[in-house]
């Protein structure tokens, strides 16, 4: 206790030693550590007694959920009124040079992201009460799901790298166990684990990075390795652009980036408030996260600068491809799945731009709104007891709280002014053609036209999903009906934060977002623009209304889905969007079932041969050797020497027990003549 | 002094309540032949004190040492008939005899 004590008054001081102006937060972020570690124990808790609670668990993984959220909102609240930056750290054990800690770092962007999966986590927590209410793995949902949660907390509360990475995997881990939740078909369990591979291919990006800073830097803290950034450590010049470019590829698994983004669809096999969660707090955010905790070494001239080339071509392919694939799904559930990997696209080209604030703005707004989408979507399939569209139609008049609310998540994303998603893709948009202005070049002006291309996308599958949806005649069995209370309120609350979560940056007129997440220890040199840019927004803007305009006209007319679809059959673009490239065809025939051939040949031989024949021979070596030990040392030696001890004793009582006659006189007779027998020794003795 | 007598005397007796525990049948003549072998224990501690007064008068506090050991041996040997004589007459209820020889139950 002591220790830790010192410990976080060494990290005060640390703190203080900085120029920037920032509190340390006082017992609220002393106290932060509650925050992953309140919902690992429910987690437990769930597990062992959340069957015979009244609620069956839900009400603990609910309570979980709503003090991050008090919490996140109370430390929200106190960042922005003053920035607050605390590191505290319990010391586990020291292997060699390297320090192992638990620690919890409470500062402007991680303060952010306990608020959004706090928010958006009881949002969906409260909601999945009605969503999976029936299910057979009721108790069981809610213990993953709570993991889930608190994995994503354990990961943006860690200070150092190797805690980051225990998070990072058990999100990996609670996701897998989420999108596998109906294993009985075939096809969950698949998603599951081509969720679970493909993260960990990208994985081993992230180690390689880990491992390459910490050696050069010497520890595992981030604020040893932004230190060492800010102070042109030269070691780590040298290794700056493979530690970056090896940390992004961590960052692509698990933000779904092209060419790892094939995950991300197969993942809407789990129940949706798993997707909700999963697309708006948790899991896609981290590698964003992580790209913003180490944004210093991308932005940094000196440093990993080449790898934001990268970075923004990445994301820029990302927002393009993925967003043109949402046009042609006929799921809701993989529209708004392929929606989430468009905007992620959008939040890795700010990143790319070196627009940190942008970046996380989008990650924030998106947040409520996709959470906010896939909880209505949820809605209407709980409505409708199917995925697809084409079973929808004229929800309108049936479901009225989801279609308002989907509306304004639709408008949200799509950037609609005044609502959330339009401050922050214009956020992005103007970042964007900052770093084109300022060392960015033509790949900045080219991907410039590819966000705003993005944005009319963005509108026109928005518009498909709520026409198809909502409007025109139901073509599903059955009465769709609306959700129960517990299930619309969620997303009226969402709703009205996807309404308004923009204001909080409004470039030129309001900026407290900015400074918000700007309240770390180390300057960030973050691009963007200080003033709004009419031209960019009005362009943003114009390409959603363009969007929705030609979504109305190609899809509000048509009563019949089908036709709607063959309208857009064009010869070649239709197949290969329908078949998404191709490219989980190449994993699929390319690289999955060649390797698992092989793999599998070279495994079954290796355990034919190699493994079987040491497990053999040690088998075969240690019964021959017990059999010596058996046979010559215990059955002949000790064996013997107890056997023989054992008939002696047994003979000498033979013998001897003659002399108990049970006459009392014979005795005496004996105690005389040996009391005679003694006197007469003493005698001649003496 | 001479001290022989009492020993011969002592000895005589003993010899001859060894020869009665050891050879007679009936269980109240070995008790009997008991109380003889005490009683000549009792007559050596009564002789050796009486001869070995005066080497020992200098013991104030031992002076009747000898009277006073004959004089629990006699309370002994009373308690040790007590006992004897009584389960002497309950193995005579239970089997009509107090011959020695047939008490051989606790053998092999």
């Amino acid at each position: 206790m002591t220790h830790l004590v010192t410990t976080l008054f060494l990290y005060a001081e640390e703190g203080a030693e900085h120029a920037v102006e920032l509190a340390d937060g006082g017992v609220l972020a002393q106290w932060a550590w509650l925050i992953p570690a309140v919902p690992l124990v429910m987690m437990f808790a769930i597990a062992f007694f959340g069957r015979r609670l009244p609620n069956r668990g839900w009400e603990l993984a609910e309570f979980s959920m709503l003090f991050v959220a008090v919490y996140g909102v109370a430390l929200f609240i106190s960042n922005a009124d003053q920035g607050v930056y605390y590191e505290g750290a319990i010391e586990i054990a020291t292997v060699g040079s390297f320090v192992l800690e638990w620690g919890w770092v409470v500062d402007g962007l991680s303060i952010m992201m306990y608020a959004v999966v706090g928010i958006v986590g009881l949002a969906v927590f409260t909601y999945s009460k009605g969503y999976m209410e029936g299910d057979i793995r009721y108790t069981g949902f809610f213990a993953n799901f709570t993991l889930f949660a608190a994995a994503m907390l354990v990961l943006v509360s860690s200070p150092n790298m190797l805690q980051l990475i225990v998070g990072w995997e058990l999100v990996g881990l609670a996701s897998y166990l989420l999108i596998g939740h109906y294993w009985e078909d075939h096809e969950n369990n698949a998603a599951a684990i081509k969720a679970f591979i493909t993260n960990k291919v990208a994985d081993v990006g992230l180690f390689i990075g880990v491992i390459i800073v910490a050696v050069t830097v010497g520890s595992f803290r981030f604020s040893d390795v932004l230190d060492a950034v800010a102070n042109a450590d030269s070691a780590l010049i040298e290794v700056a652009f493979w530690a970056g470019l090896m940390l992004f590829i961590g960052a692509m698994g698990k933000s779904a980036q092209f060419p790892f983004h094939v995950w991300l669809p197969d993942a809407m096999a789990g129940p949706t408030p798993v997707s909700s969660l999963m697309h708006a707090a948790t899991m896609v955010t981290a590698g964003i996260y992580l790209l913003g905790r180490m944004f210093p070494l991308y932005q940094d001239e000196l440093f990993a600068v080449d790898v934001k080339t990268i970075i923004i071509i990445v994301g820029a392919v990302t927002l393009l491809l993925t967003g043109l694939i949402a046009l042609v799904q006929d799921d809701i559930k993989k529209v708004l799945a392929y929606s989430t990997l468009s905007q992620l696209g959008y939040m890795t080209v700010a990143m790319g731009a070196g627009a940190y604030t942008a970046g996380l703005f989008h990650l924030f707004t998106h947040a409520f709104f996709k959470g906010l989408l896939f909880l209505c979507a949820g809605s209407v399939i709980h409505a409708v007891h199917s995925n697809n569209m084409s079973d929808m139609g004229g929800l309108r008049k049936y479901m009225p709280s989801t279609f308002w609310t989907f509306i304004v998540g639709s408008l949200a994303l799509a950037g609609i002014f005044p609502l959330a998603g339009f401050w922050s893709k214009d956020e992005i948009l103007s970042s964007v053609s900052f770093d084109a202005a300022h060392g960015g070049g033509a790949v900045a002006s080219t991907v410039l036209v590819v966000a705003i291309v993005g944005a009319f996308i963005t509108a026109l599958y928005m518009a498909r999903a709520v026409y198809l949806t909502f409007y025109g005649e139901y073509k599903g069995e059955g009465h769709p009906h609306e959700s129960p209370k517990i299930m619309t309120y969620p997303l009226i609350g969402l709703a009205a934060l996807a309404a308004v979560a923009g204001f909080a940056n409004m470039p030129g007129i309001y900026t407290g977002f900015t400074d918000w997440v700007g309240a770390r220890l180390h300057v960030m040199g973050d691009h963007h623009a200080e003033a709004i840019n009419y031209l960019l927004a009005g362009l943003g803007l114009a390409a959603a209304g363009i969007g929705i305009a030609a979504g109305t006209r190609l899809w509000r007319a048509d009563r019949d889905t089908q036709a709607a679809r063959d309208r857009f059959r064009i010869p070649v673009l239709y197949p290969l969007l329908e078949n998404k490239y191709y490219i989980d065809d190449f994993y699929l025939r390319g690289i999955v079932n060649p390797t698992k051939g092989s793999i599998a040949r070279a495994t079954d031989w290796s355990n034919t041969y190699l493994l079987d024949g040491v497990v053999n021979g040690v088998g075969l070596g240690a019964g021959l050797l017990s059999k010596i030990v058996y046979g010559g040392i215990d059955q002949r030696g000790i064996d013997l020497a107890i056997n023989a001890t054992a008939a002696a004793t047994g003979e000498a009582g033979e013998q001897l027990r003659h002399t108990t006659t049970g006459r009392v006189q014979q005795y005496a007779g004996a105690l005389f003549a040996g009391a005679i027998l003694l006197v007469v020794g003493f005698l001649i003795l003496s | 002094m001479i001290v022989n007598q009492f020993l011969v005397l002592a000895a005589l007796l003993f010899s001859i309540g060894v020869y009665g525990v050891l050879v007679r049948r009936n269980a109240v003549l070995v008790l009997l032949s008991v109380e003889l072998m005490l009683t000549a224990v009792n007559i050596n501690l009564v002789a050796f004190w009486a001869y070995l007064q005066d080497p020992l008068a200098y013991l104030q506090d031992v002076q009747f040492a000898g009277q006073v050991f004959a004089l629990f041996v006699i309370a002994v040997a009373a308690a040790e008939v007590g006992i004897g004589l009584a389960i002497v007459v309950l193995i005579f209820r239970n089997r009509s005899s107090a011959n020695i020889d047939e008490l051989d139950l606790l053998k092999w």
